[in-house]
């Protein structure tokens, strides 16, 4: 197992890899020169020539590749072209709140998935059962930034209960554990978490549905256990793969939230990416999209690394 | 000796009785489609839709593009405008209705489009293994390393907007997907004892592949690609909302949305009418492909 955990930790390096580099590329297939991605539209020809020079934008595009990777793995993502600030300083602060809101909505996709799937599983063709499949496909189905349209017309807009944009009262982007905040995040996790939940019950279903059906689960009924204890033996041989599953949903989130964050003004990297496209500030949304990227190359690869040590029976090449 | 004859005789005209009453695959698929009740509703609304929008011009009440300052934000149920009109005075059913073909194009085309493409290399790879293979799945594991929507937005969004660029970037979001699927069922016929005899009674690759593996693998891939058209509709609309995909004036599901949602205070109820229809649409399509999963027996 340790072999495998050393040859799959390997392996995550050509991948991050050939992701920078699709991220790199981002800006080489960006109608125009991508020097126009660098300066100002105003910039001086001298001027110019001097940041091509300085970027290495005359050399050819492996070194071009070579020059940016260096950049980037000391921390440099570039400057944003309609701020001047640094992307990565724009990014850090955003990250935070995305992955505040992000772990918040799979929490609770994570729960409610795991009743509805546990549930259905054990009753299969049950009432119980067609109620949780068909909130897994309304889950998977719904359009999650109309969701959350729909949310704030009912609890903000009719009902008056919670804030409908923002992280905080003032249009305060900085987090806080407070109940002001929380309130804050209550709509857009909710909203987020539609997808994760509908995905999770799925999944539980099938994983419960399969295993009550195994020969050890009859052989426990008959040594006269209770349904509780069971029910462990069934919780401990779903959990790796629930987790998995879990694990994976939590980096689409954090990549998929755009939507979500920009209906809410959520301040995350939905938000920084939303607006580095309306001003085509190709620096800020080449640097968030690595930044995610790699983000999910990781998640991925922990979420490997912990279902294998979870689960010795998962046999891997 | 004479009554085992006529017994082997009678059993001989059973199975030739069995034989005729039996129906091909796709008589069985169709048998099980009918008996699901959901499915044929679901496939019902589909083709509704679908007819309303091919005649747009026939059933719409109004001129899409027609606005009128006067007439802003009216709410469901106004005379002349059964379902309201939009921030600029549009008639909203019109709207809705002229939105859909969008949305549906948007919807499909780039499934099949990564369904072609998808379907060949992946077959490709799974028939032909070894380095091809290597090469192929390589390169899809790298695409694979992006959260589908972040993909999306990210091509989209160095590309610029534009319909042409959205359905390129959800293309390329879904050909991944379809490689992976398509690798693998291909694998698996690949290795099964009636290629191996094809092989062995000389038939060539380009005929193995036509007639023994793609018969076996098309309804599969065609069974998950449907499952996608769902979330290619969610994701086009999601792109046109964000502003990558469609311009304004032109009427799209996604579009509306994001127009409509400064008159979420005003008219709340007729703002969020195009997600509904969104909605409608993308549960429809993934029941249908449900239903469609169950029927063809496929697998995963």
């Amino acid at each position: 197992m340790f072999l495998y955990l050393v040859k799959r930790t390997i392996y995550a390096i050509p991948i991050a890899l050939a992701v920078g580099f699709v991220c790199f590329m981002l800006v080489q297939i960006a109608p125009g020169d991508p020097i126009n991605a660098i300066v100002p539209p105003d910039a001086s020809e001298e001027l110019v020539e001097q940041v091509r020079r300085d970027y290495g934008l005359d050399k050819p595009l492996p070194v071009q590749f070579g020059l940016w990777l260096l950049k980037v793995v000391q921390g440099d993502l570039g400057r944003s072209l309609a701020t001047g600030r640094p992307v990565w300083a724009d990014l850090s602060s955003a990250i935070g709140n995305t992955l505040t809101l992000a772990v918040a909505a799979s929490l609770i996709g994570f729960v409610l998935g795991c009743v509805l799937g546990g549930l259905a599983g054990t009753f299969r063709g049950s009432v119980l059962d067609r109620v949780a499949v068909t909130t897994a496909v309304a889950g998977v189905s719904v359009p999650h930034y109309w969701l959350g349209m729909v949310l704030v017309v009912i609890f903000s807009v009719q009902l008056n209960w919670l804030p409908a944009m923002g992280a905080g009262p003032g249009g305060s982007s900085d987090w806080v554990w407070d109940w002001e905040h929380l309130q804050h995040l209550v709509l857009p996790a909710v909203t987020l978490s539609v997808i994760p939940m509908g995905i999770v019950t799925r999944t539980v279903r099938g994983i419960v549905a399969e295993i009550m059906n195994q020969e050890f689960v009859t052989a426990l009924r008959g040594k006269g256990l209770t349904r509780m204890a069971i029910f462990l033996h069934v919780v401990k041989n779903a959990a790796p793969n629930a987790l998995a599953v879990m694990g994976l949903q939590l980096g689409y989130l954090m990549g998929g939230s755009i939507l979500v964050e920009t209906v809410f003004s959520w301040p995350g990297t939905g938000l920084l990416l939303n607006s580095a496209i309306f001003q085509r500030d190709l620096p800020v949304l080449q640097g968030t999209i690595l930044v995610l990227a790699m983000f999910f190359v990781a998640l991925n690869l922990c979420v490997d690394l912990i279902q294998t040590a979870l689960d010795p029976r998962i046999k891997r090449a | 000796m004479s009554t085992t004859t006529a017994a082997a005789a009678e059993l001989a005209v059973q199975a030739k009785e069995a034989a005729l009453r039996s129906e091909g695959y796709w008589a069985g698929v169709w048998k099980r489609l009918r008996r699901d009740p959901v499915t044929i509703a679901c496939a019902s609304v589909l083709l509704l839709m679908l007819l309303v929008i091919v005649f747009a011009p026939l059933v719409a009440p109004h001129d899409p593009y027609q606005g009128s300052m006067i007439r802003r934000l009216r709410p469901i149920g106004t005379d002349n405008h059964l379902l309201g009109t939009d921030e600029l005075g549009r008639d909203m059913l019109t709207r809705l209705i002229f939105g859909g073909r969008l949305s549906w194009f948007m919807g499909i085309v780039p499934v099949f489009l990564a369904f072609l493409i998808g379907t060949t290399l992946g077959v490709l790879a799974g028939f032909a293994g070894g380095r091809v293979n290597m090469l192929i799945m390589r390169v899809t594991d790298v695409f694979y390393a992006f959260p589908s929507v972040l993909l999306a937005v990210a091509i989209s969004g160095a590309l610029g907007a534009g319909i042409v660029n959205a359905i390129l970037a959800l293309t390329l979001v879904f050909v991944p997907q379809i490689i992976r699927v398509a690798e693998s069922v291909t694998t698996g016929v690949r290795n099964l004892d009636f290629v191996e005899a094809a092989r062995a009674s000389g038939a060539s690759a380009f005929t193995i592949v036509r007639v023994h593996v793609l018969g076996n693998v098309l309804g599969p891939i065609f069974v998950y690609a449907t499952s996608l058209i769902s979330v290619c509709m969610i994701l086009a609309s999601g792109l046109s909302f964000l502003g990558l995909g469609t311009r304004p004036p032109e009427p799209e599901w996604g579009l509306m949305l994001n127009t409509l949602r400064t008159a979420i205070y005003v008219q709340p109820w007729v703002a969020v009418l195009p997600g509904a229809c969104i909605f409608v649409t993308s549960i429809c399509f993934n029941l249908v492909s449900d239903g469609l999963r169950q029927a063809m027996d496929v697998k995963g």
